[in-house]
């Protein structure tokens, strides 16, 4: 029974592709009812299917340790591409419990997010096209989770691209959706351009693609050789997983990579709900907790991810602050919460004298993988709750909101669930896995991540209640009609608030299941009692502010605390001109002295070299034509001449 | 006679046909001056087959072909012309220059 489930887990990817085939190509003008019957089941047998896998996978696999010891199995594999001997590249399913608890979030997330859009896009018309893009977006996905090697996912992780591209860019008749698709897809693009330089370097002296080979600790000592680049020594190990990490770091969108993200909501919003939690920015962290083994091997990669998570962290938590478009705050906290993920990996290295018996810290791992979890749930409600304000008020402003809390009473209480789980208190799942980062920030000694970390915290709980009491609370600043609260949205945003409230009870099954298997020697760490409590005051302090500035809808204090900060608080405003600084570089340097003149020697160089050659040969065909006059007495008279002449020098 | 009284005969032939073709303007003339440069060519395979050839046989043959292939020649050549007049009511090579590049 458990063989034939495994065998057959290609089908929880294979009906959303079924679904994107069947509509995109066949439904594309049909009802509106089929569509959505069909979108919807075969979204939900997605569900079913995986749901059913990861069952049997926790039964077989989990329970059983003695038989699978680094509970991963191969359920699925026939060789692609033979590039040599050795070297093939395989499409597989590889099941471990990252890939596990990710096909369960991404098809959970998906179903709930499909049944969101019938409201949604009721009366969208392009809902018969929105269908098949959100099933091949999450066919992309899965694929991408469930990949055996790294070629596979590279695959799939273009198309997660592609469709998050069409998607973002659905309104194509908006061009700031236009802009903001290609936008997108250009920064990503330009790190994935990386991400296969460091595939390519990482196969190329690694002999495989799999996953299995790559993270052992042979491919690490492999690589780990150092060359002369110039006159820069340059460890290979380094250089190749800081450029696969690239990947991820274009894709999770951290600084500076960070500004496609935001614009990425000009797409509806179910699809900015599921690229914030489920898929895309997922995708980073996803590759590096897969590749995390090797990345683990080098210290400095693992700096690196540490210091941009960290850094993200904090720097998109005080952007939110200063937001006051609905989606945009909850696009940097994304940005922020994504962060938390990334330097919980990075603080794996422990830094202390050895004393804890163990160079390298498990936790981190489990806890950023159960951070991707968590946060997928209450995201992704946040996210359909905003969208479902913004169309019973037309509006992404929450200056012209307020009072919504007896008009939409549904939203109102799982929003609050959504934004006491991110702000992480007691006891809902952002509580619990906050508080395990934190924990392994402190447990690997890296006290000044961990102050960033709890910073953040505070500044999360005031920026997601910011914007919860503005939009929720006092009076309303703007005149509402028709505000209402469809079923077919409001029912996936209340199923969503059972896991934001209660994920936290999975806490002892990720730190002890979701780990790496290959770090053995998991030493003895402390685990302080005070740190709930320190997390939790900061989460609260964020959450009182939050009262005493806009507690009552008001936004009058805050005005004046706005007007003291000078010329701060602009600069935080405008998201501190990274966006401009692009602009300026992309156009006023690369523009003007790279590209104007390549563009000059190509219209002038390039192009005038081949005009030369045209204008030769037409001139020797016009010499050609002369003779071709079409005259009958020229041609033979030609020829007399021409044989006398030649009589006459043959002599 | 001589074979060279024959050679210079059939190189007097071959000249007035090439001075035929060359300033006749009318179709028909031109086929007549062909005709008059192949003669000349006979002559020349006759008269070379009577002096020197060891089996005149084989000499005498080819004028006999050579006037079988141009009347085919000028069945097909007449044949064209025709058409072209009832064209272009015209025959005059100095008009009928469609084959200009």
């Amino acid at each position: 029974m458990a063989d034939f489930i495994f065998t057959h887990s290609y089908l929880i990817q294979a009906f959303p592709l079924l679904s994107f085939v069947i509509i995109g190509l066949g439904l594309t003008r049909a009802n509106k009812d089929i569509v959505i019957k069909v979108a919807l089941v075969l979204s939900a047998l997605s569900m079913i299917y995986a749901l059913l896998t990861a069952l049997t996978y926790l039964v077989t696999v989990i329970g059983q340790p003695q038989l699978y010891p680094d509970r991963s199995l191969i359920c699925f594999n026939l060789a692609w591409l033979n590039f040599s001997q050795s070297l093939t590249a395989d499409m597989g399913i590889y099941l471990d419990p990252i890939s596990v608890m990710m096909i369960v979030v991404i098809s959970v997330i998906s179903f709930l997010v499909n049944v969101y859009s019938v409201g949604y896009m009721k009366d969208d018309p392009g809902f018969n096209r929105f269908f098949p893009l959100m099933a091949l977006f999450s066919f992309s996905m899965l694929g991408l989770v469930i990949s055996s090697n790294i070629l596979q996912m590279f695959v799939f992780w273009e198309l997660v691209g592609v469709s998050s591209y069409a998607l973002i860019g659905f309104w194509y008749e908006k061009p700031s959706a236009v802009a903001a698709s290609k936008k997108a897809f250009v920064v990503t693009r330009f790190a994935d351009a990386f991400f296969l330089i460091g595939i390519l370097i990482v196969s190329f002296y690694s002999n495989s693609f799999d996953f299995k080979t790559l993270n052992s600790p042979e491919t690490a000592a492999l690589l780990n050789t150092n060359f002369l680049f110039g006159s820069l020594s340059v460890n290979l190990l380094t250089l190749s997983t800081l450029l696969i990490f690239a990947g991820g770091w274009g894709k999770s969108a951290m600084f500076p990579l960070h500004i496609w993200l935001p614009d990425a909501m000009e797409g509806p919003t179910p699809v900015s709900s599921i690229i914030h939690s489920a898929t895309m920015v997922v995708a980073g962290i996803y590759l590096t907790a897969r590749m995390f083994p090797l990345f683990a091997a080098s210290e400095t990669t693992l700096a690196v991810i540490q210091f941009v998570g960290a850094f993200t962290a904090v720097f998109a938590a005080v952007i939110a602050i200063t937001q006051v478009d609905i989606k945009r705050i909850l696009a940097f906290s994304t940005l922020s919460q994504l962060g938390y993920m990334l330097f919980s990996l990075g603080v794996a290295k422990v830094v202390a004298d050895g004393h804890h018996g163990a160079t390298l810290n498990p936790l981190g791992y489990s806890a950023a993988m159960y951070h991707v979890f968590t946060h997928a749930f209450f995201k992704c409600m946040l996210f359909l709750g905003a969208g479902s304000i913004i169309h019973s008020v037309h509006s992404n402003d929450i200056m012209k909101m307020g009072g919504l809390k007896t008009l939409m009473p549904k939203t109102y209480w799982s929003l609050l669930a959504a934004c006491l789980a991110i702000g992480g208190v007691f006891p809902f799942s952002g509580f619990w896995s906050k508080d395990a980062i934190l924990l392994a920030a402190l447990q690997s000694g890296h006290n000044f991540t961990f102050l960033v970390g709890l910073l953040t915290g505070g500044l999360t709980a005031f920026y997601m209640f910011r914007f919860f009491f503005l939009t929720f609370h006092g009076e309303a600043r703007s005149e509402f009609h028709d505000v209402h609260e469809d079923p077919w949205m409001t029912i996936p945003i209340v199923i969503l608030t059972v896991p934001t409230i209660t994920a936290g009870l999975l806490e002892h099954f990720f730190v002890s299941q979701v780990t790496v298997s290959t770090f053995s020697d998991s030493g003895h760490f402390a685990h302080p009692g005070w740190l709930p409590i320190v997390a939790s005051v900061a989460a609260f302090c964020g959450i009182i502010l939050a009262w005493a500035l806009y507690g009552r809808g008001k936004v009058e204090r805050a005005a004046v605390l706005q007007r003291a900060a000078g010329s701060l608080y602009p600069l935080v405003y405008n998201k501190f001109y990274i966006d401009e600084m692009y602009l300026f570089i992309t156009h006023k340097i690369i523009f003007r002295c790279i590209a104007t003149p390549i563009k000059w020697v190509d219209r002038a160089v390039v192009d005038g070299t081949i005009n030369l050659c045209g204008w030769l040969l037409q001139l020797a065909g016009r010499g050609v034509r002369f003779a071709q006059n079409g005259q009958l007495h020229f041609y033979l008279g030609v020829t007399v001449i021409g044989l006398i002449t030649l009589l006459f020098l043959g002599k | 006679m001589s074979l060279s009284h024959f050679i210079t005969l059939s190189l007097i032939l071959c000249a007035i046909g090439v001075y035929g073709i060359l300033t006749r303007r009318n179709l028909i003339g031109i086929l007549l001056s062909v005709e008059v440069i192949l003669n000349g060519a006979n002559i020349n395979f006759a008269a070379f087959a009577h002096f020197k050839a060891a089996d005149p046989t084989a000499g005498a043959i080819f004028p006999i072909f050579v006037m079988a292939v141009s009347a085919c020649e000028m069945a097909v050549a007449l044949a064209i012309i025709i058409s072209m007049y009832r064209r272009k009511k015209l025959l005059d090579v100095y008009h009928l220059e469609e084959l200009n590049g």
